[in-house]
């Protein structure tokens, strides 16, 4: 029984650029996909993610490396005979059939018998609630509806693993976030492997079991959602992924995990390190906090608390966003959430307040 | 489109290099033995010598070429057939300005048309030019002739108002081919015109109005440059073949006016002096082609109005 | 939405529509002429089984210009048939693969349409007289064997100056062509060639088809390079009407004109009604 649905072994990309020069689009990637798992790759444009998935789909080859999926390498194999299917940006509906023809394709390549297309199309439309779509034209369908067909074309092939190419991106937001949750909800009734693609990281969050994130041709970490969020392993990724606050400091000691640092602007803090990692007196670190573990309500036992003055107030309905600015013009943005029943503000714009932080959630990076 | 979509595939198989030259290899044979080899065997001629009963002698020669400047006998200047050049690029030149003038209020008329409109007003414009040329030329002598509709109009109206008429003398004329050329050529400029003028989006003569500028601001500092390159387009589709015709100097303008497509013409067809006539076609295409290269690069390339 | 429209516009615009069908219509009107010489209108004529249609009835009987027909419907039918297909294959090759040579295919294809047409006109005369005198006397034919100018020099002539402009409309189609649904295609276990015959042709087959109307177009309405390379049993419409022009000129070529005129309507109507039924689809 194949371990990994996908596996990526030192995969390379290179292509001529517009002035004649390299570009490495993907450069030593290794990742294992596990089978049945729903699998993305986040980065911002040029990060490689959909050269790598194009890779896997065989529409690309790769410069370096091997791609297996099921454990069979995938070599020179052509796009048309590799057990994935694709499910593109803009759909790529063939403009010239019907629904029903565009999801019964795949299907009609291998051969199938038409009475048996037929009935897999169906059911396949059903499983996207589009029944009954079958004469429709594709330019007469919505965006989203348009969207779930491209699915269903692809689905219906029963793939080893689908590929989705940022199939959201053309949607708005409410429709989006609808999708997200359908998407999440069909890969776990279908049970393949899904392999996503996205430059949100709030989607990639949202719907996967786990998680790569890239960016120019690297993955710079893999895991699942909660440990890329609440450990990220360098600074792209504390910055990509959601908001970070940045402080620099330098180490004065560090205890077991504890590292007791000074900030810029002489100001004290207690911060963790991660697991195994040991800093030197002097070093110079950066320190992250995430917005949503800061408070300026008074907490008992704080580790850490700063004084500073509001900057700036942003309302977003459910949190406020509060810019504080402390001693040596550092800036922390505090998040807190909208809970009194009588909406009152906690702080206005010149207050002084106090910014609460634990030592847990002070994170030491060294990268 | 996906994001990051790489620009080439360089390690593309090499089978689909064949494939392209499969797919090019009909029409490259095609134009090669079409178009290139007989350019190159006009070229050669016309370095000729003409011999007895029009046979070919391959002596070098420049005689011919010196003979369309004028000055092949010492000490004499034949502009002959220099005049002959000027007045067809004259003629080229004036049929553009004024197809130019003339079409683009009809390009810009049906271009602000309400859209479900425009394929009408459109397909009025082109049902003239899908009947044959030649007999458009025959109607033009229908109209401008002395007994002709024209005149036949305009003496009926003078009578109406008790003045004198006399018929005007239009063919054959210089002006019966001016007129007539604008007429051909009309619908080639107005197309590329409209389609230029219909890229431009609605919210800019909005947008326009918006920040102050009247109509007339709002036309050449708005409109007119955006619709540059359909112009470019219409011209090259009006200029190169005005450079090269014939017949309708031939039909509406009678002996006097000979363009260098008449003087193309007779030596192949009439007076048989095939090396003259080579020298002459070489030096019209250079023409052509240098004034439609030159064009092109100062305005830009027209292949954005020709794609649609 | 309302726009001002300058009425100076609209009078101007009407002007143009004006002026280009006045041709037209005194071609249309003329046909009816009783006035052989056709100068003046004397009134509609009546004359013969066909009364106001005299002149109409006129065409038929003329068998020189029955036979220019057929033969410009074949020359367009050959012609068409042949630089649709060789101009379609260009296209797709121009716009798709990188081979050695590449650019001298795209220039020498592109030639016809910025020279004159004279000058091509001129240029296959020259090559034809100058093959077909070396064949001739390399092979020692005479009479009916020799080569020489006709209906076959005049269809090779029409393909050459067709399939440029076919080449450039449908290569117009190729370029907005989203290449997403051909990767899906094959994401989808169509091969090359199955992707090809099921996706990429019935997409862009409205661009061949615009492509091959345009080649038919061409070659019916061509006069300048049919002129210079037709001979005995190559007579096309066009030539037979300049023929004509030069002899004498009775209303029987307007009643030509008209249902020239006529049937390009007709035509151009149904085409347009066509396209307006697909798209509503």
């Amino acid at each position: 029984m194949p371990e990994f649905a996908v596996e990526l072994r030192n995969v390379s990309k290179r292509f001529p650029g517009p002035s004649g020069e390299i570009v490495t689009a993907v450069n030593d990637v290794t990742m294992q996909i596990r089978d049945g798992e729903f699998f993305s790759m986040l980065g911002p444009s040029g990060c490689g993610k959909t050269t790598s998935l194009r890779m896997i789909a065989g529409f690309e080859l790769p410069t370096a490396g091997e791609i297996y999926i099921h454990d069979r390498p995938m070599g020179h194999t052509p796009p048309y005979k590799r057990p994935v299917n694709t499910v593109f940006q803009n759909y790529a509906l063939f403009p010239h059939m019907t629904i029903g023809q565009n999801v019964g394709f795949g299907l009609e390549m291998q051969g199938v018998d038409p009475k048996e297309i037929k009935r897999r199309s169906s059911e396949a439309l059903e499983m996207v609630r589009l029944a009954g779509y079958e004469k429709r034209m594709a330019r007469q369908l919505s965006g989203g509806q348009q969207q779930r067909v491209a699915l269903a074309r692809a689905l219906v092939n029963h793939p080893e693993v689908l590929l989705l190419d940022e199939p959201l991106g053309a949607l708005d937001l409410k429709l989006r976030k609808e999708m997200q949750l359908e998407l999440k909800r069909l890969q776990r009734e279908v049970g393949i492997t899904f392999v996503f693609v996205t430059h949100d990281q709030e989607e990639a969050l949202t719907m996967s079991d786990r998680v790569a994130v890239m960016s120019a041709g690297n993955v710079l970490q893999m895991g699942a959602a909660s440990e890329i969020y609440e450990k990220p392993n360098c600074r792209f990724v504390a910055d990509f992924i959601g908001e970070t606050n940045f402080l620099d400091g330098v180490v004065k000691a560090q205890t077991g995990r504890d590292v007791d640092l000074e900030l810029a602007g002489g100001l004290p803090c207690r911060a963790t390190a991660d697991e195994g990692s040991q800093v030197v007196p002097g070093q110079k670190v950066t320190v992250t906090m995430r917005p949503e573990k800061l408070g300026i309500r008074p907490w008992q036992g704080a580790d850490n608390i700063y004084d500073g003055r509001v900057e700036e107030v942003v309302y977003i309905g459910t949190d406020t966003h509060y810019t504080v600015v402390l001693a040596g013009d550092q800036r922390l943005r505090v998040r807190e959430q909208n809970d009194d029943p009588y909406s009152r503000p906690l702080a206005g714009i010149g207050d002084a307040v106090k910014v609460y932080c634990d030592e847990v959630s002070a994170r030491v990076l060294t990268e | 489109m996906a994001i990051e979509q790489p620009a080439l595939r360089v390690d593309a198989p090499p089978r689909t290099r064949w494939q392209g030259i499969l797919l090019a290899l009909p029409v490259t044979l095609l134009m090669t033995v079409l178009l290139v080899v007989p350019l190159l065997i006009i070229g050669v001629n016309s370095f000729a010598q003409r011999g007895p009963d029009n046979a070919i002698i391959y002596n070098f020669s420049l005689n011919n070429y010196l003979r369309l400047l004028g000055i092949a006998e010492p000490g004499t200047w034949d502009t002959l057939y220099i005049g002959i050049l000027i007045r067809s690029l004259w003629l080229a030149f004036q049929s553009t300005v004024l197809v130019i003038l003339v079409g683009y209020p009809l390009a810009y008329f049906i271009a602000r048309a309400p859209r479900r409109q425009r394929n009408f007003w459109l397909f009025l414009v082109l049902v003239p030019l899908w009947t044959n040329f030649v007999i458009r030329v025959y109607a033009w002598i229908m109209i401008l002739r002395n007994q002709g509709v024209l005149n036949s109009l305009l003496g009926w109206f003078a009578g109406l108002f008790g003045l004198p008429f006399t018929p005007l003398d239009l063919y054959p004329s210089d002006l019966a081919v001016l007129i007539c050329m604008v007429y051909e050529f009309l619908p080639f400029m107005i197309l590329p015109m409209f389609t230029s003028l219909e890229k431009i989006d609605d919210s800019l003569y909005e947008a326009a109005a918006d920040l102050g500028a009247n109509a007339w601001h709002t036309f050449w500092r708005v409109t007119f440059p955006l619709s540059l390159p359909g112009i470019v387009a219409g011209t090259i589709l009006v200029f190169i073949p005005v450079m090269g015709t014939f017949i309708v100097s031939d039909i509406l303008g009678g002996r006097q006016v000979i363009l260098v497509g008449n003087l193309i013409q007779r030596q192949f067809l009439d007076a048989r002096d095939p090396v003259f006539g080579s020298a002459a076609t070489i030096v019209l295409m250079v023409l052509t082609l240098a004034v439609t290269l030159y064009y092109t690069r100062k305005f830009g390339f027209a292949e954005e109005a020709f794609g649609r | 939405m309302t726009r001002r429209r300058s009425p100076w516009l609209l009078i101007v615009t009407a002007l143009v529509y004006v002026f280009l069908y006045a041709p037209i219509i005194v071609l249309i009107v003329f046909s009816f002429n009783a006035s052989r010489t056709n100068v003046v209108f004397e009134g509609v004529v009546n004359q013969g089984d066909c009364g106001a249609f005299y002149w109409f009835c006129q065409l038929g009987r003329n068998r020189e210009l029955v036979a220019a027909a057929r033969n410009t419907f074949s020359v367009a039918a050959a012609s068409t048939l042949a630089s649709t297909a060789i101009g379609t294959m260009a296209a797709l090759a121009l716009q798709r693969y990188k081979f050695p040579g590449k650019a001298y295919s795209e220039v020498s294809l592109y030639i016809p349409i910025v020279i004159p047409e004279i000058v091509m006109g001129v240029g296959l005369l020259v090559l034809y007289s100058a093959l077909f005198g070396f064949i001739n006397n390399t092979f020692g034919l005479t009479g009916d064997n020799r080569l020489s100018l006709g209906l076959g020099t005049v269809i090779l002539s029409h393909i050459a100056f067709s399939v440029p402009f076919v080449a450039l409309v449908v290569r117009a189609r190729l370029q907005g062509f989203d290449k997403a649904v051909e990767e899906a295609a094959m994401d989808l276990y169509a091969n090359e060639w199955t992707t090809f015959w099921r996706v990429t042709l019935p997409i862009i087959f409205p661009g061949v088809m615009s492509g091959a109307l345009l080649a038919f177009t061409l070659s019916l309405d061509d006069f300048i390079i049919t002129f210079f390379t037709t001979g005995p049993g190559g007579t096309t419409l066009p030539i037979y009407v300049y023929g004509l022009l030069r002899r004498v000129t009775t209303p029987e070529l307007n009643a030509l004109a008209t249902v020239w005129i006529v049937i390009v309507f007709v035509v151009l109507m149904l085409s347009q009604l066509a396209g307006r039924r697909s798209e509503a689809h």
